[in-house]
C-alpha cells in the first residue's frame, strides 16, 4: 500500500498551515514503507487537535478520552499484543490531564510508539497556555504571561523509566519519518516528541529549530556513535565537562575529543534532554531493551487453571 | 446435657489482630461441611492495625448455622465469644438475654479495661452476669501451656489463641475434631501448623475435661442437595463469575482494577485463581482501569473492572465513552458507606442513583444488583451476556455485605450456563445494527473491517464524526432503545416469598435479601398477606413489574439508603411506595425489619 492509500476517506479538518498535516503525511508514508497491515494497525488517541488523527488513517482507530489514550492502548496491547498500536497525543493531552497514564505506560514499557505533538499551546480549546508553554507566554488564560515552569517531556520520560526517548519536528519530513520508524522498531514504549507548529495560537514557537535558515545553528541532529556536531559546516560541537554539555569549535579541537553520542547512556541522555535553550538535540536520545509489559503478562498467563479447577480450588466437600 | 437446636447464632469479637475472621471462617466451613446451612456477617475496622485493645480496633464476625435453609446471619446472638473487653463493649447489645458470654480472661484484665476506656473499678464480666451466662476461659494461659514445648516466640504463641478458642467451640458445637485437624493441616505448615494443632487440641480437651456440658449446643445436620460444595464469599463469587464469563464467551477477559476497599478482593481473587482466559491488570488509577478495560473490549476481549464509591465516580468519564463506543464492558460497584471515603468497610446501597443517572449526557446502561453470595456467578454471567450480546456497558451492583458474607456454595456445572454469543459479523459498517439494534463487534485484526470510532458523536452506520443535529437525536434514541431491549435477557419476575397478590408487597434489592426474606416469612407466619419481591434488574425495570404490583394494596420499599429505589420507581411511574431505609453502615437484621414492617403496616391500616 502507498502512503496515500493509508489515508481514510474522511476530510482532514486541521487549520490551513497546521504542522499536523506534515505529521499525518509522514505517518502514512512510514506505515507504507514499513509494510503495515491496515487490518492489524490500531491508532489510538486522546483529545485535542493531534488526537483527531485516527479518523484520517485507514486502519482501526479509536479517538478516546482526554489524556487516557495510554491506558486504552495498554488495554488493547494486553488483549492482543500482535496488533500494531500507535498512540497519538499532544502536550496538554499527554503531559497535563494524562500525565499519570503517560508515566505508567512508559515505565511498564507497553509496546506502543507514542507520538507526542508538542505545540506548547491548547489549540482545540482555542489558545490557553499548556504545560509546555514558555514562561511569560501570553494566552487567553494568561493575559499577563504564564508563570508556570514548563514540563520537559524528555526528562519526564527518562525519569519515568522510558526505554526509548526521541525528538523530531513537523518541518523536517525525512528526519520525522526516520524517528517514527525508529520508535516503531524499538518495540517497547517509545516516546517521540514532535515539535509541531500551531500557526493560529502559537506561531513560530520552534522556528529557530525548524527554519532552514537558522536550523543548523540551533538543532543538533544526533547520530548514534557519531560526534555531536552542528552548525552550517558541522564546525560546532559539544563536549561534556563535569557532566554538562559545553559548546566548542572544531577549529580548536579534533573530532575525537567531541562527545560521541551513545544512546545507551542514560546519564548522557539526561544531559541532552536538559538542553532547553537555543540549542536542542533531535533524534534518539535514549534507548534500552526491556521486555514489553504485554509480553510479560502473556508469558505469565501460561499457568492458568481450567474452569473446573478454578471452581474446585480450595477446600471442598461432597454430599452424596 | 447437650441442647439440640435448629439454629445457632454466634458472635465472635476481639482485636483486629486476634484472628477473628480466620476463626469464623474455620467454624463456618466445618458447619457447612457437616451439612448445616450458614450465613455470615463480618464487621471490621478500616485500619489494618487499629490501636490494639481499643473499641475502634474491634473485629467482629457473626454467623448463623442451621439445620434448615436460612437467608440471614441471625439477629441476637446465642453465644458471644469475646477476646477482649473492647469487643464485648462494642457488641454486647447483640447478645440475647440469658445468652452465653465466653470471655477470654486475659482480654478482661486491668490493661484491657483501660485500653477500652473503662475505669479500674468497673467489672464488665460481673455486670454481664446479671443478664447472661458467663464462662471465663483463660485462653492465653491455656495456649501458652499447650505450646510450652514449641520453639515459637511468645508473640507467635499468643497468635494461636484463636485456635484454642476454635477447639473449645468445636467441642461445644459437636464439630468433628478430626475434620478440623485435617483442615488446619492443609492450611498451615511447619511450626505454625504444629502450634495451631496443639492449641486446637488443648481447647478441645478443655471442653471435654471441664465438662462444660451446660454450654453445649448442637445444631442438627440437614441433608443438603448432592454435589460438591465450598464456602464462598461474595468477592470470591464475583471472581468465579468472571472466570465463568471467559469460559462461556470463548474469548479472553481482561480484568483491570485499582486497589479500593471493599472491591480489591475481586482483583486478589481473580489474580489468585488464574482462570484460563482471564488476565488481570492493576492499573495506575480508577480511570486507567476502566479505560484499559474499554481498550481490551475494542480489541476483542471483554473488559471488566470493579470499584467502590469514589472509584466509580472516577470511572464515570469512561462509562460515557463506553456508551458512545457501544462496546461491551462490565463494571462492578461494590458499594460502601459514602459519600467520599465515608465508611470503607461498611455497607450501604447508596450508589443506586449514581448507577442509574450519574453520568454526563444521555447515557443509559443496564443496571443489575446481586442479592446474595450464592448468585454472584449467575449474575456476573448474565451481566456479561447482556454486555456482549447488546454491545453495552453494564453496571452490576454488589456491596460490602455481600463482598464479605460467606455461605455454602454448590459447585455448578458449566454445561448449565447459557452461551454468550457476540455479534461478530464480517463486512458490516461499525454502526450497522441488527434487528435488536446491536452493532457488530468488529475486532482489530479482521481484514476489511477497519473502522474508526470515538467519543465524538458517530454518524449512523459509518461511525465517522457527525455534528448533524438529526443524527445526534437519532443516535441518542437508538442507544436508549438498544438498552431498553435488554429486557429480552430477563427471566420471569418471581416473588421470593408470598403470593402474586395480597395486602402488602415489600420490594428490596441487593444485600437486604436475607433479612428481608426472613422478616417477611415471619410476618406471613403471623397471618399477614405480605409478599417479598426482590429486584435484580434496576434498569431497565422488569416489564412485568408495574402490572404485578397492581395485585397489592400497598407497596413498601426497603433499602439501605435514604430513598433511592423509591425515587426511581416514582420517576418511572411504577408506583409510589412507602419507605423503610437505613444508613448506619450496619445491615438490617431480620427482627429489626420485621418490627419496622409491622409498625408501618399498622400505621397504614
Amino acid at each position: 500500500m502507498t502512503g496515500k492509500e493509508f489515508l481514510s476517506d474522511q476530510e482532514v479538518r486541521w487549520c490551513p498551515g497546521c504542522g499536523d498535516y506534515s505529521i499525518l503525511k509522514q505517518f502514512t508514508e512510514v506505515l507504507a514503507t514499513m509494510g503495515a497491515d491496515p487490518a492489524n494497525t490500531v491508532v489510538v488517541s486522546g483529545i485535542g487537535c493531534s488526537s483527531r488523527m485516527p479518523y484520517y488513517v485507514h486502519s482501526y482507530g479509536i479517538h478516546s478520552l482526554h489524556g487516557r489514550a495510554p491506558a486504552i492502548a495498554t488495554g488493547i496491547k494486553l488483549a492482543n499484543p500482535a496488533l500494531d498500536v500507535w498512540l497519538i497525543t499532544g502536550d496538554g493531552d499527554a503531559l497535563s490531564i494524562g500525565g499519570n497514564h503517560l508515566i505508567h505506560a512508559l515505565r511498564r514499557n507497553v509496546g506502543v510508539p507514542i507520538l507526542l505533538f508538542n505545540n506548547e499551546i491548547y489549540g482545540l480549546t482555542k489558545g490557553q497556555y499548556s504545560p509546555t508553554s514558555k514562561p511569560g507566554l501570553q494566552t487567553k488564560s494568561t493575559p499577563t504571561g504564564s508563570i508556570d515552569h514548563p514540563v520537559n517531556p524528555l526528562t519526564l520520560a527518562l525519569g519515568a523509566g522510558a526505554t526509548f526517548v526521541a525528538r523530531s519536528m513537523d518541518r523536517h519530513p525525512v528526519h520525522l519519518r526516520g524517528a517514527m520508524t525508529a520508535a516503531k522498531e524499538h518495540g517497547g514504549a517509545a516516546l517521540l516528541e514532535i515539535y509541531q507548529n500551531c500557526n493560529v495560537f502559537n506561531d513560530g514557537a520552534f522556528e529557530v529549530f525548524t527554519d532552514k535558515k537558522t536550523q543548523s545553528d540551533h538543532a543538533i541532529f544526533l547520530e548514534n556513535g557519531q560526534p555531536i556536531t552542528f552548525g552550517a559546516e558541522g564546525q560546532r560541537a559539544l563536549i561534556l565537562e563535569g557532566g554538562q554539555p559545553v559548546e566548542v569549535s572544531l577549529s580548536d579541537r579534533s573530532a575525537s575529543e567531541c562527545w560521541i553520542h551513545d544512546e545507551r547512556d542514560p546519564m548522557k541522555a539526561y544531559a541532552l534532554a536538559r538542553m532547553v535553550g537555543e540549542i536542542r538535540p533531535f533524534g534518539t536520545l535514549y534507548r534500552e531493551e526491556r521486555p514489553t509489559f504485554e509480553s510479560q503478562v502473556h508469558a505469565a498467563a501460561h499457568s492458568t487453571r481450567s474452569i473446573e479447577e478454578v471452581f474446585a480450588l480450595g477446600r471442598t466437600w461432597t454430599v452424596e | 446435657m447437650t441442647e439440640i437446636r435448629q439454629h445457632l447464632v454466634v458472635l465472635l469479637a476481639g482485636d483486629s489482630g486476634d484472628g477473628i475472621q480466620l476463626l469464623g471462617s474455620q467454624l463456618i466451613r466445618a458447619a457447612a461441611q457437616s451439612g448445616q446451612d450458614v450465613r455470615t456477617l463480618s464487621d471490621f475496622p478500616a485500619e489494618i492495625r487499629a490501636p490494639q485493645g481499643t473499641v475502634s480496633g474491634v473485629s467482629g464476625f457473626q454467623f448463623q448455622i442451621a439445620s434448615e435453609t436460612i437467608f440471614d446471619p441471625g439477629d441476637a446472638a446465642d453465644v458471644f465469644v469475646a477476646f477482649n473487653v473492647a469487643g464485648w463493649l462494642k457488641h454486647k447489645h447483640k447478645l440475647k438475654p440469658g445468652g452465653i458470654l465466653i470471655a477470654s480472661s486475659d482480654g478482661f484484665d486491668a490493661r484491657s479495661k483501660a485500653l477500652a476506656g473503662l475505669a479500674p473499678d468497673e467489672q464488665p464480666l460481673e455486670d454481664a452476669k446479671h443478664s447472661h451466662q458467663v464462662l471465663e476461659v483463660d485462653v492465653k494461659k491455656i495456649t501458652q501451656e499447650a505450646l510450652k514445648e514449641s520453639a515459637l516466640g511468645t508473640k507467635e504463641k499468643n497468635r494461636a489463641k484463636n485456635m484454642t478458642v476454635l477447639g473449645v467451640l468445636s467441642w461445644m458445637y459437636g464439630m468433628s475434631p478430626a475434620a478440623m485437624e485435617a483442615d488446619l493441616t492443609r492450611q498451615f505448615s511447619g511450626e505454625i501448623a504444629e502450634a495451631n494443632l496443639m492449641a486446637f487440641k488443648a481447647g478441645y480437651h478443655l471442653g471435654e475435661t471441664a465438662e462444660w456440658t451446660a454450654y453445649r449446643k448442637e445444631v442438627l445436620q440437614r441433608h443438603a442437595a448432592p454435589g460438591t460444595y465450598k464456602t464462598l464469599s461474595g468477592s470470591q463469587g464475583i471472581a468465579l463469575g468472571i472466570a465463568a464469563v471467559a469460559h462461556q464467551l470463548a474469548r479472553p477477559v481482561l480484568y483491570a482494577g485499582y486497589p479500593i476497599t471493599p472491591a480489591s478482593d475481586i482483583l486478589h481473587e481473580v489474580a489468585r485463581l488464574r482462570p484460563e482466559g482471564v488476565r488481570t491488570f492493576q492499573a495506575e488509577d480508577e480511570i486507567a482501569s476502566i479505560t484499559a478495560a474499554i481498550g481490551a473490549s475494542f480489541a476483542g476481549n471483554l473488559g471488566v473492572t470493579a470499584s467502590s464509591g469514589p472509584g466509580i465516580s472516577l470511572k464515570g468519564e469512561g462509562l460515557g465513552l463506553a456508551v458512545m463506543l457501544e462496546l461491551p464492558l462490565l463494571v462492578v460497584n461494590v458499594q460502601r458507606g459514602g459519600p467520599s471515603t465515608g465508611l470503607p468497610t461498611k455497607m450501604e446501597q447508596s450508589d443506586l442513583l449514581q448507577a442509574l443517572y450519574g453520568r454526563h449526557g444521555e447515557a443509559p446502561m443496564p443496571v443489575m444488583a446481586i442479592k446474595r453470595t450464592g448468585e454472584c456467578v449467575d449474575d456476573v454471567l448474565l451481566a456479561a451476556k447482556m454486555a456482549v450480546e447488546a454491545m453495552t456497558p453494564v453496571l452490576l451492583l454488589s456491596d460490602a455485605y455481600i463482598a464479605n458474607s460467606a455461605e455454602p456454595y454448590r459447585l455448578p456445572s458449566p454445561s448449565d450456563w447459557s452461551p454468550i454469543i457476540p455479534n461478530v459479523v464480517e463486512g458490516k459498517l461499525p454502526y450497522h445494527r441488527n434487528a435488536e439494534g446491536v452493532r457488530p463487534w468488529t475486532i482489530p485484526g479482521t481484514p476489511g473491517g477497519e473502522h474508526r470510532i470515538g467519543g465524538l458523536e458517530s454518524e449512523a452506520e459509518t461511525g465517522n464524526i457527525s455534528y448533524d443535529p438529526a443524527n445526534h437525536q437519532a443516535m441518542i434514541h437508538t442507544r436508549a432503545q438498544k438498552v431498553q431491549a435488554v429486557t429480552r435477557f430477563y427471566g420471569p419476575l418471581c416473588v421470593e416469598v408470598g403470593d402474586a397478590e395480597g395486602d402488602f408487597v415489600v420490594i428490596g434489592w441487593g444485600s437486604t435479601y436475607g433479612a428481608l426474606r426472613t422478616a417477611v416469612e415471619n410476618l406471613r407466619a403471623q397471618g399477614l398477606r405480605i409478599t417479598h419481591l426482590h429486584l435484580k434488574h434496576l434498569f431497565p425495570l422488569h416489564p412485568d413489574l408495574k402490572p404485578f404490583l397492581a395485585g397489592f394494596q400497598r407497596v413498601v420499599v426497603v433499602e439501605m439508603n435514604e430513598g433511592q429505589l423509591i425515587r426511581h420507581l416514582r420517576a418511572e411511574g411504577i408506583c409510589s411506595p412507602a419507605f423503610i431505609g437505613k444508613t448506619s453502615g450496619q445491615p438490617f437484621g431480620a427482627a429489626e425489619l420485621q418490627a419496622r414492617l409491622a409498625t408501618l403496616i399498622q400505621a397504614k391500616s
